[in-house]
């Protein structure tokens, strides 16, 4: 039997704008996926370390402030570090599109702009799922 | 029979025919609801209003319970303050920007912090990387809202400013800028957010725990009524609960909670209601159902008036008047085809206008996707003047009152706010509420439920799910300078290596000291602020000797 999709949902920096990570960590849940909110102001080293200890197969970063060129690529350094590659990252926000190609060049897999429908996040998780499921 | 009976005889028949003639040719849906979801008949009449009594229920324009409006003559006698959030990057830029809107029109200033300075660090805090200047201007010391205020005189101009968790540290800033501009506290206006109970619900930028920042906020409470009379010493805001997904009735409930428990606190301090109650004033929002955002505001007046008389037995008028600002709903903007944001933000400023609002701000059409540019504030702010100065809406006071459906969704909306404060107060008051997670959780739910509507397109939203078009990268998006933070840093290096340190220390140990008692501590704060203490360096101390708050974290 396949085991249920691990999704660590993440709010890295100051940001306090969570409505979005909290309807998307509850569209998760309703599709069958093992899903944890880290809750606000999340260092990528207390991400990264949540991520490894909880075992996930996915992180969601959520930033609404601008900062997400500085945080979003040291989530996936840190994940390399500890070895642990194989979790699928992708991100969703205010996030200007020109800044979507140097986030993907740093290992973000897929960033969802606002209007996002959950529907399309969940696809391209079980799409895209760096580790077995069996 | 009376007029009444024969008017349900008629409509019993008219209903009949209609519903008939439906059968051939339905509406357009089997049923009609407001934009919080509440359902909406085909017809509003006099039956809807059987018990309308105009004074009791509206009262004339300036007289309780104010449904219509706080002033006898509203925007007849001066129209709403016009008041754009500004605020990127350093302090010269925000300084730069302010000046620009002032010689637009605006009517009065609204700062715009950046994160750091809202959770109380300073720009060279290891948190703080990425974040300097972002989303506001970054403030680390006196020096920088000198440099914020420059060339703009404080006795002139009415300042709000978005903080919370710091808000005595900024306001103690502000009140050290005027008197070097030689401008007293007492000839200051202006707005502190200073609602910290809405950060736990929705907005994050909390540092303290609930009971050291209810003291906070009393304390500033205390001190303006003595020193800045003519300040709004906190802004319970609503805003931010809609935008994270309440419903109107929601947003005005756990608002109008918040203000219970703020008075509450205040009373248990000590202080007389009618003393504070004048100064305390709203921050409301303003989505797209137009008729349901201006019976909102007409409920949230008359509700807060029934509160402070009959709950709190204040006996100045000015304590029963809920003042408001409104800004229109970040939420409700698209990413998609941005300019329909310029619509949208139009129909929501009406409303705030028809709804009798003090003071406005449009959002620009660009903010779905980045800070505004110059040119997208100027369209916003633009929008204004054209509800003001040529559509007729501002000539007369409250111009929907007697609508039967504005009616009936206004005294929906106040029954409805009613049993939420019920349950709230059931729950032990606000602060328990928020504790217990009760409040976040009912936002939740809605903003859960908003989103699903509309991935099912049982909510259409133009560009969104219908009418959508192939588009291109929107393309001229502002972008802060990442050397803001940089240079952030170095400004506050050449302070702390520039000024004179035995000052710093003996003002901390000072607001240390009245920390663990029970003094003001508007008093040391300011001290400390003259000194050039920081604002990191301040709120850690508060940090060490409150704690922090823990959030309870759910979804």
């Amino acid at each position: 039997m396949e085991r249920k999709i691990r999704v660590l949902i993440a709010k890295p920096g100051l940001d306090g704008h969570d409505r979005g990570a909290k309807v998307i960590a509850r569209a998760l849940r309703d599709a069958g996926m093992e899903v944890i909110y880290t809750g606000l102001r999340q260092t990528p080293e207390q991400i990264v370390s949540a991520a490894i200890q909880e075992d996930v197969d996915v992180i969601g970063l959520s930033i609404l402030s601008g900062a997400h060129n500085h945080l979003f690529p040291r989530v996936v350094e840190l994940l390399k570090q500890s070895g642990a590659e194989n979790v699928l990252v992708f991100g969703g926000g205010v996030i200007p599109e020109e800044d979507i190609p140097f986030l993907k060049s740093k290992g973000i897999a897929e960033v969802f702009g606002p209007g996002t429908p959950t529907s399309k996040t969940i696809e391209f998780i079980r799409a895209n799922l760096k580790r077995p499921l069996n | 029979m009376t007029d009444l009976e024969k008017l349900q005889q008629d409509l019993t028949t008219w209903t009949t025919k209609v519903e008939k003639a439906n059968e051939k040719y339905p509406e357009r849906k089997k049923q009609f609801v407001t934009g919080s979801n509440a359902p909406v008949k085909r017809v509003y009449t006099p039956l809807d209003q059987k018990d309308f009594d105009y004074e009791k229920k509206l009262g004339l324009p300036g007289e309780f319970p104010y449904t219509s409006g706080v002033q006898p003559t509203m925007y007849r006698g001066r129209l709403w303050t016009m008041r754009q959030y500004a605020g990127f990057g350093t302090a010269e830029e925000s300084n730069a920007r302010y000046k620009y809107l002032l010689e637009q029109g605006q009517t009065g200033l609204s700062v715009a912090f950046d994160l750091p300075t809202q959770i109380g660090y300073d720009s060279d805090h290891p948190l703080s990387e990425g974040e300097v200047g972002k989303v506001g201007v970054a403030i680390d010391s006196l020096a920088d809202m000198e440099t914020l205020f420059g060339g703009i005189p404080l006795d002139k101009v009415s300042t709000s400013m978005t903080i919370n968790a710091p808000a005595a540290v900024l306001l103690a800033m502000y009140i050290a800028v005027a008197e070097k501009q030689g401008v007293s506290a007492d000839k200051l206006n202006g707005t502190i957010q200073n609602d910290i109970l809405k950060e736990y619900i929705a907005r994050g930028t909390y540092i303290f725990p609930p009971a050291p920042s209810m003291r906070l906020i009393t304390d500033i409470f205390e001190y303006c009524a003595k020193n800045v009379p003519n300040w709004n010493t906190i802004s319970i805001s609503g805003y931010h609960i809609r935008e994270a997904g309440s419903t109107a009735v929601q947003e005005v409930a756990f608002t109008l909670a918040d203000g219970i428990a703020y008075v509450e606190a205040a009373l248990k301090a000590g202080l007389d209601v009618d003393e504070f109650g004048p100064r305390l004033s709203f921050f409301f929002n303003a989505h797209n159902d137009l008729f349901e955002e201006v019976a909102k505001f007409r409920a949230a007046r008359r509700v807060w008036a029934h509160i402070m008389r009959d709950r709190f037995g204040a006996k100045n008028p000015k304590s029963w008047m809920l003042r408001f600002h409104t800004q229109t709903g970040g939420s409700t903007l698209t990413a998609q085809q941005p300019d329909n944001n310029i619509i949208r933000v139009t129909l929501q400023a009406l409303a705030a206008v028809l709804g009798g609002t003090q003071s406005l701000h449009t959002n620009s059409r660009d903010e779905a996707l980045a800070l505004p540019t110059e040119e997208a504030v100027r369209i916003a702010l633009r929008t204004q003047q054209i509800i003001a100065y040529e559509s007729g809406v501002a000539e007369t006071v409250d111009p929907l009152a007697g609508s039967y459906y504005v009616e009936s969704l206004t005294d929906r909306i106040e029954t409805e706010v009613l049993q939420y404060i019920k349950r709230i107060d059931d729950l032990g008051g606000a602060v328990k509420a928020i504790e217990q997670g009760y409040i976040q959780q009912e936002i939740q739910d809605s903003a859960y439920a908003w989103q699903m509507d509309v991935e099912k397109n049982e909510r259409i939203i133009v560009g969104l799910n219908k009418f959508q078009i192939k588009e291109n990268p929107p393309k001229g998006l502002l972008r802060v300078d990442p050397a803001v933070g940089e240079r952030q840093k170095q400004k506050l290096a050449a302070l702390r290596s520039s000024r004179d340190q035995g000052a710093v220390e003996r003002t901390l140990a000072a607001l240390r000291n009245a920390a663990r008692g029970t003094d003001n501590l508007m008093v040391p704060i300011l001290e400390a602020v003259k000194a050039y203490a920081t604002l990191g360096e301040i709120c850690g101390v508060l940090r060490e000797e409150f704690g922090e708050y823990k959030p309870n974290v759910m979804f």
